[in-house]
């Protein structure tokens, strides 16, 4: 690995913190994802990535920059990345993965706020997210309501914090909403880039986040094979990589990765025995490391086959239909694309429970884990309703609830072993 | 073929070793600082063909024996139907957790609950409110049941409640009446969770070393207005069904 000491500072990071974060990260990650048998070989490019999540893919970055482009950090699946492409720009996720220097978070917010936001904060204070550091501007969404007082806190401690509001329900009304927001979120890029966005650019920005999407949509539906071709892991660690890679050479390596999976289905190979027992995880994101989760189940004679989840299909599944001669007509493309996206700040929201179904039984999974991180209450308001609804039809549910913490994996492991042993009953 | 079981929980670890469909044997310990050890000791002259480990140090086990592993949850369902009872539905009071299990109509695993991280609720709680009280166990079942009325106790918190515990007492509260409500306290909260995954269970099987406790037996048995029933030795229904089910793995 180069040194990339001097970018780090120079970006103001605290070199300490972050030796100490990255230690643990690489730890982690040869534990958990190189000691996995059968891996594809595809797997590789993901394992560079993210050995160098923090190295080469900042330096990309900064040679961005240098070139006149702007980088554009969010935290969610309803920021459209199309807008950032058509103003040259790079859109990056932000770190909200890991239990990373939470005191310092918990000294600005409540102690019962979910992981995802203390981690934000955790990376902010601790001075470890190159990513944050390097954008030009954050872009908040009024998502939950933890999200959006959280960005009040938030604001002043980043260069430029900008605000996307977001509608609620799913009504004419809100989709108006969207598309002002998103309308106004193109003057706000325009004003930093300095540069316009025009058809030509808005329209070749859809397509690439079009294929990008498509590749990973191509990545879901080959997990429907018995046995299944790549792990749970693996998958999810494409969907998270997903929100911090150059898009055009992620879609490449996702389908380089798609055509040695086709051959394993073809040949019947897989990284389990067939018939090992199928499940689909549905509820609030996973970002970059949280792999605890998946971690327990896989090590618990089941495979992960699906996560509807924002790092998943519930940010990739929809594509933007192009179309249109305006800027205005493409952006109403885009914003019923957006539009679609089912995430429980959303009410009622019941398209989300049909798609849990539609998954689980594309995908012929026997079971359901709801996973909600602890204190996100839109999801674990929605676990209810959910668990009922599902199992009314018949597909066995578990209900999890948990935070980036390890303290609680003996208790969630003996429920999930447990589950894994009622489906296999069955 | 003779089969064990053993189940190793947080405060206390069991075995139970079944012949022939009966149970020839069983035994229980401490779990003590040492759990693995004291799981040697106690498996020290019994005699068996197989064994199957459960229970939250089941993972312990497993690199120092041959020996598979079932989930605590499997382990009382299956344990459940070695005795000869109806019940739709199962609660385990153990030493740091409770379970509240629904079984389908075969008496197989339907839906279970669990109580979160803490031990809120659960034996363990028990333990440290008659020790605040100045009961031993036994004494404490029993003097919550001499009292006429309960204080109400807030807090399910050990920590949180045990202060409460001492305010009540030197505010002049009974003390049996205080021990009712600790009672009250955790027959509410499993009842709870028994609500949440067997609204209709039918007869409930109660399991785990709180199923010793006639007095939170009683007030499970108003609370659910459904029948209870415990078995014999209610602390090793757990290690019978792992006993069970390693005669059913060949």
């Amino acid at each position: 690995m180069s040194d990339y000491t001097q970018m780090w500072s120079s970006l103001g990071l605290d070199l300490k913190g972050h030796d100490a974060l990255l230690s643990v990260l690489g730890n982690a990650y040869s534990e958990i994802f190189l000691s996995q048998k059968n891996r594809p070989e595809g797997m590789k490019y993901f394992d560079f990535v993210m050995g160098e999540v923090h190295g080469l893919r900042i330096k990309e970055l900064m040679d961005a920059k240098a070139q006149g482009r702007v980088v554009i950090g969010s935290y969610c699946v309803f920021v459209p990345e199309e807008l950032v492409l058509a103003v040259d720009g790079v859109a990056v996720g932000l770190c909200a993965g890991a239990e990373f220097n939470f005191e310092g978070a918990e000294t600005l917010l409540p102690r019962n706020t979910c992981s995802l936001i203390k981690a934000a904060f955790g990376f902010k204070l601790g001075k470890v997210c190159p990513y944050l550091e390097a954008s030009d501007v954050v872009v908040g969404e009024n998502t939950c309501d933890g999200k959006k007082k959280a960005y009040e806190i938030l604001g002043p401690l980043v260069k430029d914090l900008y605000v996307m509001d977001l509608p609620q329900t799913k009504s004419e009304a809100g989709k108006a909403l969207l598309k002002a927001e998103y309308r106004k979120f193109i003057k706000k890029l325009e004003k930093v880039s300095g540069k316009k966005v025009t058809v030509a650019s808005l329209k070749k920005a859809v397509e690439t986040v079009n294929a990008k999407r498509m590749a990973v949509k191509r990545l879901a539906a080959i997990r429907a094979a018995d046995p299944a071709p790549i792990s749970g892991l693996d998958a999810l660690l494409v969907n998270q990589v997903f929100f911090h890679d150059d898009p055009v050479r992620f879609t490449d390596s996702v389908n380089k990765l798609c055509d040695e999976l086709e051959l394993r289905v073809k040949n019947g190979t897989g990284v389990f025995p067939k018939g090992t027992t199928r499940l689909v995880i549905s509820g609030c994101p996973m970002a970059v490391p949280n792999w605890k989760v998946p971690v327990l189940v896989e090590s618990s004679k089941a495979v992960i086959v699906g996560e509807e989840s924002c790092v998943g299909e519930r940010g990739s599944r929809w594509l933007t239909e192009v179309k249109g001669n305006t800027v205005d007509e493409i952006l109403d493309s885009i914003t019923d694309r957006y539009f679609n996206i089912d995430c429980a700040v959303f009410t009622p929201n019941p398209s989300r429970c049909d798609y849990v179904k539609e998954m689980k039984k594309n995908l012929h999974a026997q079971g359901v884990i709801h996973y909600s991180l602890q204190f996100c209450q839109p999801y674990i308001m929605e676990s209810g309703p959910v668990e009922k609804e599902l199992e009314k039809s018949g597909i066995p549910t578990l209900r999890l609830e948990t935070d980036y913490s390890q303290e609680d994996a003996g208790q969630l492991k003996t429920r999930i072993e447990a589950f894994v042993e009622r489906l296999k009953r069955k | 073929m003779r089969y064990a079981g053993i189940d190793i929980g947080s405060r206390t670890i069991k075995l139970a070793v079944i012949e022939n469909g009966r149970l020839v044997f069983s035994r229980t310990s401490l779990t003590s600082h040492n759990p693995l050890e004291t799981a040697q000791d106690l498996m020290k002259g019994a005699v068996f063909d197989r064994i199957m480990a459960t229970g939250y140090g089941r993972h312990l086990i497993k690199g120092h024996l041959l020996c598979p592993v079932i989930s605590e949850i499997t382990a009382f369902v299956r344990g459940a139907r070695f005795f000869p009872t109806d019940c739709g539905s199962i609660l385990d009071i153990g030493g740091q957790d409770t379970k509240a299990i629904s079984l389908d109509t075969d008496g197989r695993l339907c839906k279970f609950e669990m109580n979160d991280r803490c031990a809120a609720g659960t034996g363990r709680f028990l333990e440290v409110m008659a020790t605040v009280l100045g009961y031993t166990l036994e004494e404490f079942s029993a003097a919550a049941l001499s009292a006429e009325r309960a204080e109400k106790i807030n807090s399910m918190c050990t920590v949180f409640a045990e202060s409460e515990v001492v305010s009540l007492t030197s505010q002049g509260a009974k003390r049996n009446e205080v021990a009712l409500g600790i009672h009250k306290a955790i027959v509410s909260r499993s009842a709870g969770l028994l609500k949440r995954v067997a609204p209709d269970g039918g007869k409930i099987f109660f399991a785990g070393g709180v199923a010793l406790n006639d007095c939170v037996r009683i007030l499970l048995e108003n609370e659910m207005k459904r029948p209870v029933f415990v078995p014999p030795d209610p602390q090793i229904v757990g290690a019978i069904g792992a006993a069970l089910s390693a005669s059913e793995d060949e």
